[in-house]
């Protein structure tokens, strides 16, 4: 339901209420800023620690500096690239496992794996990796982000196939299918297709975890900007905070996008079932560090009888057997003119 | 498995002390996330502006990268937080409700349209339309994602580690430097602690999804 | 599955990038030695043979170890590093520098991560189970540093109700532990993490080795000073693999030439002597 719904289309009264309170908050929110701007200068902060970045003091060259943080922002993305790829493949497997075997000890030790994968701290399992296996931080980082996203990955292809109508699974048994291959050969590429979404949001959670890699100090871009303010003292740690503050957000911003586009695309192709919703349907994807993104308007509908569902995931006729071009045509068009009155009556309410 | 036994008191100290930061933390993200989820649904333009670019922001962000800023970038620009548990609480509070708030607004998405109408065709105001009708109807569907994200806070309060708060990852760490023979039972030992808080919190969450499911 | 693999060997490829390479700026003292100078099957002789050496330092020691920019470690550490690895016959540009904080010296040399770590390194009985010592190269002391207004502190034994901050895992915290139990530990993963706590306040007293503390107060224009006199003895100590006593005996040989030869007075001049002033010559513990 979009949030327009809570209140009426704005009278005059409103409106002029609604400017009001624009303008009111507007020069809140610009007063506030510019508050902070003055006590920043009061403080220094706008001094000649910037020269950190073009100039900086001890001999280094701007380069070097720039460099020491393209080495940290590539490492970030080294380990992401890495575990990634793992967790979403082990992901994808322990889903298989649960969902196409139902002898009770595999599915029972799989959930309890998940579980306790799901359940303690990314940073700790970096510890074991680093402590108990002494392996390489590298290493460490990914096994880490992989342990826990693998995790993850499977409850959302879980979610995924099990909001999948149950008549995929019964035509692909019913034509000779093993279970295991109806799970491979059917469900899972829609489930995948449905889930995409989640799964990028996820990698943008598991960027943004290698940033707990500075517990077995693995030299990603956190710590690299801490290792340039051991080295050139506390006066310049804003300005090299900003810069990696900034590259995080703009780099997770830039995935989340890609997430939103292509929840987009998939929904205006009109094509696979709904994406269960978090709440009734499905779990929400869980990360080390909170949720992933969701895109605006999610909706779950009326479970019932379906109303409330976005338009555009009402289903496309299929054609009948032995039905002519022709014919098939004008019923799509029906049904397209239909979606499209029943989208003008969305934007009314009045479905 | 000694060092276990003989360090219980040092790991129950650092247990209480996790869950004390997860249980404050849990209460100002809820009480700040719903506010920020009401700015986001909100009629007023700016607010609803803020609420945005608040959830994408921190959405975006490391939680690290917080840590970092309260601790070391905070001080020189004037914002002074307190040791340890203080900026930890911070840091965790300002980073979680981002998270609740969209937990929130997807219940709100959730609340059928007709709920939001028929208050409003018996003249209830946006106000009223939000705190009587719908945010109590949302609220229930909202709390299986509630809950994973209150495991994640749990989890997360392990980030204090590197910031002098001394909860179980600090004492891990300690116990299993200064016990190299000991290392992975003391290890497991504390993680153990964690799942203690949140596989109950999971379990809970899958039945109350399963009961909110029917009770539509 | 076929993404998986192709991804992970384009990140092997990325990580033999990405590896640190040390690029040499000082003069150049490698010495003329060959693999076969050494005993046949000794680390020395694996080692001079490989012309690679990997050394854990640490990264956030003014003065003893820092890493610049662009890649250069440096310090007091780093020279006496560099020194070992000159006697091996390996070039700075064959030395592969590793960061060791305090919490994980002893599990890189055990696992094999590193070959000697030169890292603030106090030589003590626990730890000589673990990993074996060569030296000491540099005998500190534990010592306390506060705000240069601060008068309530003057000895360890003032210490009670106020707030240290110290390392996770380094022995002046685990000393203060023990021994102090009425202070309150503020533990960070690095010394420099503590200065701006107690430059605010948040922190009363940072508590290490007396000269990773004359470091932060020569940086800090009189905002910190040391109190009191070092109440411990911190003598620091070349970490290597436990057992290997061939090893050990080569490097304390090469530690009692360069204290003789003033190669070693050399390193403290270029580095921590810009601030402290010349220590007593150690004498090498041949346990």
């Amino acid at each position: 339901m979009s949030s327009s719904v809570l209140y009426d289309v704005p009278g005059p009264r409103a409106r002029r209420l609604d400017r009001i309170l624009n303008v009111t908050f507007s020069v809140a929110f610009v007063a506030i800023a510019a508050y902070v701007v003055y006590a920043f200068a009061q403080r220094g902060v706008f001094d000649d620690r910037w020269k950190v970045l073009w100039d900086p003091p001890k001999g280094q060259t701007a380069a070097d500096v720039w460099t020491s943080l393209a080495q940290g922002l590539g490492n970030t993305l080294l380990a992401a690239a890495i575990a990634a790829p793992i967790a979403v493949t082990l992901g994808a497997f322990v889903a298989i496992v649960r969902r196409g075997i139902t002898r009770r000890l595999v599915t029972g030790s799989a959930t309890v794996v998940t579980e306790f994968a799901r359940g303690l701290p990314v940073l700790m399992l970096m510890l074991l990796a680093r402590l108990a296996f002494g392996w390489s931080p590298l290493w460490s980082v990914v096994f880490g982000l992989v342990v826990y996203n693998a995790a993850v990955v499977a409850e959302v292809l879980r979610a995924g196939l099990t909001a999948l109508p149950k008549g995929q699974r019964e035509a692909g048994l019913s034509i000779g299918l093993s279970p295991m291959r109806t799970t491979l050969l059917i469900e899972l590429p829609q489930a995948v297709r449905i889930m995409l979404p989640a799964l990028v949001s996820q990698i943008v959670v598991l960027l943004k975890d290698t940033a707990l890699g500075y517990i077995v100090s693995y030299p990603e871009l956190l710590r690299k900007i801490k290792i340039n303010r051991d080295y050139f003292g506390d006066d310049y740690v804003i300005p090299l905070f900003v810069v990696g503050a900034t590259l995080y957000i703009l780099i997770n911003l830039a995935i989340s996008r890609l997430a939103t586009y292509v929840e987009r695309r998939l929904r205006e192709r009109g094509k696979g079932a709904n994406p269960p919703e978090i709440g009734p349907a499905g779990p929400i994807p869980q990360s080390g560090v909170g949720g992933p993104p969701r895109a605006e308007g999610a909706r779950a509908g009326d479970p019932v009888f379906g109303a409330n569902r976005p338009v555009e995931s009402q289903p496309m006729p299929q054609r009948y057997p032995g039905e002519s071009d022709e014919e098939f045509q004008r019923r799509i068009g029906q049904a397209s003119s239909q979606r499209a009155s029943l989208r003008a009556n969305d934007r009314t309410g009045d479905v | 498995m000694e060092t276990f036994i003989s360090e219980f008191g040092t790991i129950w100290g650092g247990f209480l002390a996790t869950l004390a930061l997860a249980a404050a933390s849990a209460v100002l993200s809820l009480v700040w996330g719903t506010v920020l989820a009401t700015m986001r649904v909100s009629p007023v333009g700016p607010l609803r502006s803020f609420g945005t670019a608040y959830v994408e922001i921190v959405r975006n962000t490391p939680l690290t990268l917080l840590f970092f800023f309260f601790v070391f970038v905070a001080p020189s620009l004037g914002l002074l937080v307190g040791l340890g548990f203080q900026w930890s609480l911070a840091a965790l509070t300002l980073y979680t409700s981002a998270f609740v708030c969209e937990a929130l607004r997807s219940g709100i998405n959730s609340v059928g349209v007709g709920q939001a109408e028929a208050a409003r065709s018996i003249g209830l105001t946006f106000g009223q339309t939000l705190t009587q009708i719908v945010l109590p109807q949302a609220w229930r569907t909202s709390i299986p994602p509630l809950i994973s994200v209150l495991i994640a806070l749990t989890k997360n309060t392990s980030v204090g580690a590197g910031f002098a708060y001394a909860e179980l990852v600090t004492v891990q760490r300690t116990l299993m430097t200064e016990n190299p023979a000991d290392a992975l039972f003391v290890f497991f030992g504390i993680a153990l602690m964690y799942l203690v808080i949140t596989i109950p919190l999971g379990v809970t969450a899958g039945r109350i999804e399963k009961r909110v499911a029917f009770a539509r | 599955m076929k993404l998986t693999k192709t991804s992970t060997w384009i990140a092997a490829g990325a990580i033999g990038l990405v590896a640190l390479t040390a690029c040499s700026s000082g003069g150049d003292d490698t010495a003329d030695v060959a693999a076969s100078d050494f005993p046949e099957g000794s680390t020395m002789a694996a080692l001079a043979e490989a012309g690679t050496i990997t050394i854990g330092t640490k990264f956030d020691q003014p003065l003893f170890g820092l890493l610049a920019p662009s890649g250069d470690p440096e310090g007091f550490d780093v020279e006496i590093g560099k020194i070992i690895a000159g006697e091996l016959g390996i070039s700075e540009d064959g030395i592969e520098w590793v960061e060791t904080v305090s919490a994980n010296r002893e599990p890189f040399i055990q696992d094999g991560s590193v070959d000697i770590v030169v890292a603030t390194y106090t030589i003590n009985d626990e730890r000589k189970e673990l990993v074996s010592f060569a030296g000491p190269y540099y005998n500190a002391g534990q010592a306390l540093m506060t705000l240069t207004e601060t008068d309530d502190i003057e000895s360890p034994d003032d210490l009670a109700g106020k707030v240290v901050c110290s390392v996770t895992g380094s022995t002046p915290a685990q000393n203060i532990a023990d021994n102090y139990p009425d202070a309150e530990l503020a533990l960070f993963d690095a010394y420099t993490d503590c200065l701006e706590p107690l430059r605010n306040g948040q922190v009363d007293v940072v508590t290490t080795d007396n000269v990773i503390l004359a470091g932060y107060v020569a940086d800090s224009d009189d905002e910190f000073k040391v109190v009191g006199e070092p109440f411990t003895e911190e003598p620091y100590g070349i970490g290597l693999a436990l057992e290997d006593d061939e090893f050990r005996d080569w490097i304390n040989d090469v530690l009692e030439e360069i204290f003789e030869d003033g190669r070693w007075l050399d390193a403290w001049n270029e580095t921590a002597g810009t601030v402290l002033p010349e220590p007593d010559v150690p004498t090498v513990d041949r346990y």
